[in-house]
């Protein structure tokens, strides 16, 4: 059976810069149901996003907010934007790598 | 209790339909018009420029629109971080389209202008007074920070907007201001609650971007009542959605339970996000907690030197079947040409960055994911120095180097870059980065904020 993908649970995944020197990225879920899969299944984690991101995993915010049945994704900029070394001027780029991320089903979470 | 404002459109300039906003004036009971100006997205150099990424007339034409209907009704008018960035230069731009305006409509009024630039040697006495803070990440700042940038502005919070209304403005146009603040200041004075007023600002500060699909830019209705607000996009085509509104409260913010303001802070965890009707939406339970020390927000905006680029495409398969390899020598030998051409003390103050697309031009070395290219990639290479002509001279060797670098397989002189237009080399002028991510204590609101009122 093929793993079910953020991708393909979400209404939204998106990222932006918040301020020059962070990132941000939205995973907005359609239900409860399907946020509290994502987030019981624990695949968003420090370590997961620092293994996609190529981040330091102590740097990585994660914000499992209910009331907008999103998760969000927070980490500081490789350069604040529109420096020279920067690529993604807006940040709305970054989020790529959880689009194809394997959201394992329900039962099996041990 | 009721208060009701619109925002018109995300940014000063974008563009909206006036028969939508003419009849959401005239015929709802609408407090004011409030619309923000301001972006840090497109980089520092709007700030260090003294530019505005719209055109002065695309500005004209939409504070024509908003100055006639808000005199028309007699209601404020706030524009807030004009001119994008917030400068002292963007907010004088700003002022001379609106005296143009009025002019040639024939208004009346009284204008609050209010710089958002402090004082130079005020910041570095409260640098030594310890009274200065670094936001996680910032750079390494020192006095001569204060002294070499450009530009430094100071984003404001609700005081200096509600003291030029209370000083007789109608219209108020704020230098660099925190986008929420300029729709939570008249609420504030009107008695709305404070996690409301801030909570419904942080929302509608980007006009009707909170709506399911913004195909056109429109405005935004925001009505509060005793303990919720109302959220009702001013475009009859577009509707908002309790996912819709609750993800926009999220955009570009990187806590969604607390979120910072010069004041205080709003605290979103007990929030409730309704439908109200098939296009509205009712938001309740936002709260918010004043700070103990009143602080604002440094932005300023340093020159980094000169540019020159060039973009090619590479359609070679032998080339791409052995891209990496290939262009580290290529790298390599651009680097050897142009020490040769300019001598290795001038190519010293150069700095060349290359980005290949369609091979992680984007993510760059932290891309994890694999994909096979051997169909087509995209070189796009910058060099960086302190004047202009000196970029332009590096870029010129580096890229014509890399242009007929040899290929291993082939004998003989080769071109390995398709360039898309003539001539190939793009002058892309100054480069400005943001060089402060810090907070300033301020003994009062108004500290940094003279407000200066102008009869039109």
């Amino acid at each position: 059976m093929t793993m079910a993908t953020l991708g393909s649970l979400a209404k939204l995944i998106r990222s932006k810069n918040a301020g020059p020197w962070k990132l941000t990225v939205d995973v907005m879920l359609p239900d409860t149901e399907t946020y509290d899969r994502v987030v019981s299944s624990g695949i968003i984690d420090q370590a997961t996003i620092s293994r996609l991101f190529g981040m330091d995993p102590d740097k990585v915010e994660i914000y499992n907010y209910a009331p907008a049945k999103a998760i969000k994704i927070s980490f500081p900029r490789f350069r604040p934007n529109g420096h020279p070394e920067d690529t993604d001027l807006f940040g709305g780029q970054q989020f790529a790598p959880l689009v194809d991320l394997e959201v394992p089903p329900v039962h099996s979470i041990p | 209790m009721t208060v009701s404002y619109l925002s018109p459109v995300g940014m000063l300039g974008g563009g909206f339909t006036p028969e939508y906003f003419e009849t959401a004036v005239r015929e709802r009971p609408l407090d004011f018009v409030a619309v923000d100006s301001g972006s840090t997205d497109g980089g520092a150099n709007n700030l260090g420029e003294d530019k505005f990424f719209f055109s002065r007339d695309a500005v004209k034409r939409d504070l024509r629109l908003l100055l006639i209907e808000t005199r028309r009704k007699d209601i404020p008018l706030l524009v807030g971080s004009c001119g994008g960035s917030g400068g002292n230069w963007n907010l004088n731009w700003m002022w001379e389209i609106v005296e143009e305006v009025a002019r040639e409509e024939g208004l009346s009024f009284t204008a609050a202008l209010i710089p958002a630039e402090p004082d130079r040697e005020v910041l570095i006495g409260k640098l030594r007074d310890g009274r200065i803070r670094e936001l996680d990440p910032a750079p390494e700042i020192t006095e001569d920070t204060f002294r070499d940038t450009h530009r430094i502005v100071a984003m404001m919070g609700a005081e200096p907007f509600q003291k030029a209304l209370e000083g007789g403005a109608d219209v108020v146009l704020a230098g660099r201001a925190s986008d929420a603040a300029l729709m939570a200041a008249i609420p504030l004075m009107k008695g709305v609650d404070a996690g409301l007023a801030w909570h419904a600002a942080k929302i509608a500060e980007c006009g009707g971007a909170a709506v399911t699909q913004m195909t056109k830019p429109e405005g935004m209705i925001c009505t509060f009542d005793d303990d919720y607000f109302i959220l009702e996009p001013v475009s009859p085509e577009q509707q908002c959605t309790p996912t819709s509104v609750a993800s926009h409260a999220l955009y570009e913010t990187a806590n969604p339970v607390e979120m910072q303001e010069p004041g205080g802070t709003m605290l979103l965890d007990g929030v409730r996000y309704e439908a109200h009707t098939d296009r509205s939406v009712k938001v309740s339970g936002s709260r918010f907690q004043p700070a103990d020390a009143y602080t604002v927000k440094l932005e300023g905006a340093a020159l980094q030197g000169y540019r020159s680029a060039v973009i090619g495409g590479v359609t070679d398969p032998v080339i791409l079947r052995n891209f990496d390899e290939w262009f580290e020598n290529a790298k390599a030998g651009a680097d050897y040409t142009m020490r040769r051409a300019l001598g290795d003390e001038r190519a010293d103050l150069c700095k060349t960055t290359f980005r290949i697309y369609g091979r992680n031009g984007v993510l760059g070395d932290r891309e994890t994911r694999k994909f096979d290219n051997d169909h087509e990639i995209g070189i796009f290479m910058v060099t960086v120095a302190p004047t202009q002509e000196l970029a332009n001279s590096a870029m010129a060797t580096i890229s014509h180097t890399i242009l007929h670098f040899p290929v291993p397989q082939w004998h003989g002189l080769v071109s390995n870059l398709a360039f898309p237009e003539a001539p190939h080399e793009i002058e892309l002028g100054p480069s400005y980065s943001f060089v402060l991510n810090h907070v300033v204590e301020l003994d009062d609101p108004l500290e940094f904020y003279d407000i200066e009122f102008k009869e039109v």
